[in-house]
């Protein structure tokens, strides 16, 4: 356990002494938290009318979404859901830049073959290498999704509000979140073997993204409606993609193959 | 403190290492010798446990290979053909950080006592990319013996360095030689072989030879004694070539060059008929063959 621990501090010292990744871990949740206080807030000084007609018109799935509310209210939960919805951007986008730089960062400095020479096993070191690029990410998607939460306590109505702490979200951020970060960790890790500029695995890694922006534009769309069983389903999911990339991911990860074929 | 016997490694249907037999004795400073790509890291990396071998068996620092791997790792330092130092940290986070992983009990202690004595401790604050070359390859001895290991494997120790960063890094490898660790040295300079360590072997995907340098030159080039004379050499080739001390006799411009067994014995003897014989012997002296004559000869002859 020491000798993880001691991992994922020496990560976090020379991983965050890049500023590109810094930003990254910084400056997304920010984004994240800002854009919806300004929408809200912008949709707030709109006339009542304009509010109603977007609220009441151009929902889609308006029926299943807003039972019960006014359509100001409806539009208000509209919007709160698609902006829940990207935060599960941040889960992937973070560990993805994290441990893009610390393993590729590895080769480039060729600073494995030293580490891989001391008594650490392969399990210890894997493990320091993914748990620090995943508790950044965890910790940031969650404290600011908190954050967002707690504004939207003030910015926006009761009945959008308590659509937020709806199960489906808590589930979505504090579940499948996580299992979204150790996915994102387990495909940069084997991307990052195959290349050696960490912009590179970057970019590839984040082709993570890509189904969770096609859940956004669904959603926005009408195409489909996040719902409770819906998120079970993607956890399901994503467990067992994430044991199926941690298998390959360790027996990508041997030393052998790492010294001699990471070029 | 190394003992091999028919070490191979193949990648796929690559021979980097072939039947490798090699002994290596506590406190020894054993030189590896042998051109690019001749099998000299892979043996390393063989021996520290980073890649398994094909084939044979080894007993490194008292520990199975292949069987007591971690305790192998535990036991030997390695500095590894390029640094490979945490540039953005400072010296001393680099040094705390494999303090830890080597599982150092005093990691202040250890970590203080290299950086005083490789001369970093001024520096221990700097990011270690900002380090000349000389004191990262420093940086990196230190990092390899923090754990205080008997065995230490220097993979290149003073490639690309100055001369006066080299002489520092050899210095410090004659300091360590004196406390008794056994030194397992990889290098191209044949100068530093000769200087630093007790026994060389050269290796060509297989071992070629193993033995100390003086036994090596006297091995493939016997004992060369040169006379200089004033006189035209050739007129007293013939003589020479027929005394049975004389293994081997030739001319070059104005000298004779005679390999013998046991020049101090057949010296005078030479000396005399030569001299009967009307030679004007002016100087006599030993021809000494560098270690890179018997390298090149042992290499290019393979």
């Amino acid at each position: 356990m020491e000798k993880i621990q001691t991992i994922i501090s020496k990560e976090w010292a020379e991983v965050f002494k890049n500023r590109l990744v810094l930003f990254s871990v910084a400056f997304l949740p920010l984004v994240f938290i800002a854009v919806p206080v300004v929408t809200v807030v912008a949709a707030g000084s709109l006339e009542g009318a304009a509010m109603e007609e977007f609220g009441g018109e151009g929902i889609p799935g308006a029926e299943t979404l807003c039972q019960g509310m006014n359509a100001a209210e409806c539009g208000e939960v509209f919007m709160l859901n698609i902006y829940s919805l990207m935060f599960m951007i941040l889960p992937v986008a973070i560990p993805v830049t994290i441990a893009a730089y610390s393993i590729v960062g590895e080769k480039t400095t060729r600073s494995l073959e030293p580490l891989l020479a001391t008594p650490i096993t392969t399990s210890e070191l894997l493990a320091g290498k993914a748990l620090a690029a995943i508790i950044p990410a965890v910790v940031a998607t969650w404290v600011s999704y908190l954050i967002y939460v707690a504004l939207m306590r003030y910015l926006a109505s009761a009945a959008a509000f308590r659509h937020l702490l709806d199960p489906l979200w808590l589930i979505a951020i504090f579940i499948v979140g996580p299992l979204l970060t150790l996915l994102a960790v387990s495909v940069a890790t084997m991307i990052s073997a195959r290349v050696s500029d960490p912009r590179v695995a970057e970019q590839l890694s984040m082709v993570v993204i890509v189904p969770l922006i096609l859940a956004i534009v669904g959603q926005s769309t009408g195409l489909f409606l996040f719902d409770r069983q819906l998120i079970l389903i993607a956890a399901v999911v994503v467990a067992l993609l994430d044991a199926v990339l941690l298998v390959l991911t360790v027996q990508a990860f041997q030393r052998e193959t790492i010294l001699t074929r990471w070029k | 403190m190394i003992q091999t016997e028919n070490l191979t490694k193949r990648f796929d249907e690559q021979v980097a290492v072939e039947s490798l037999t090699l002994e290596i004795a506590a406190g020894e400073v054993f030189g590896f010798l042998g051109p690019n790509g001749a099998g000299k890291t892979t043996t390393v990396r063989m021996l520290t446990c980073l890649i398994a071998p094909s084939a044979g068996r080894a007993v490194v620092a008292g520990c199975r290979l292949g069987e007591e791997d971690r305790e192998i790792r535990r036991n030997v330092g390695i500095l590894t053909e390029t640094p490979g130092l945490y540039e953005r940290l400072s010296a001393e986070r680099n040094l705390v950080i494999f303090a830890h992983l080597y599982e150092v009990e005093d990691v202040a202690g250890q970590v203080e006592k290299y950086l005083r004595m490789l001369g970093l401790w001024s520096r221990r604050q700097d990011p270690a990319g900002t380090f000349s070359k000389g004191m990262k390859q420093k940086l990196a001895i230190a990092r390899s013996l923090l754990h205080e290991p008997r065995l230490l494997f220097l993979d290149e120790p003073t490639a690309g360095l100055d001369p006066e960063a080299s002489r520092l890094v050899r210095d410090f490898v004659t300091e360590l030689k004196e406390q008794g660790r056994t030194i397992f040295l990889t290098t191209h300079n044949l100068d530093e072989a000769e200087r630093l360590c007790d026994r060389i072997g050269v290796i060509n995907t297989h071992l070629l030879v193993v033995d100390t340098p003086a036994e090596l030159r006297r091995q493939l080039f016997g004992r060369q004694v040169v006379f200089h004379l004033g006189n035209d050499p050739d007129g007293f080739l013939s003589m020479v070539q027929e005394m049975s001390a004389v293994r081997h006799a030739q001319t070059r411009d104005n000298k004779l060059v005679l390999a013998l067994e046991d020049p101090e014995a057949d010296n005078p003897e030479i000396v005399r008929r030569l001299a009967a014989a009307g030679a004007e012997i002016q100087f006599v002296g030993e021809l000494k063959h560098s270690l890179e004559d018997v390298y090149l000869q042992l290499v290019q002859t393979e």
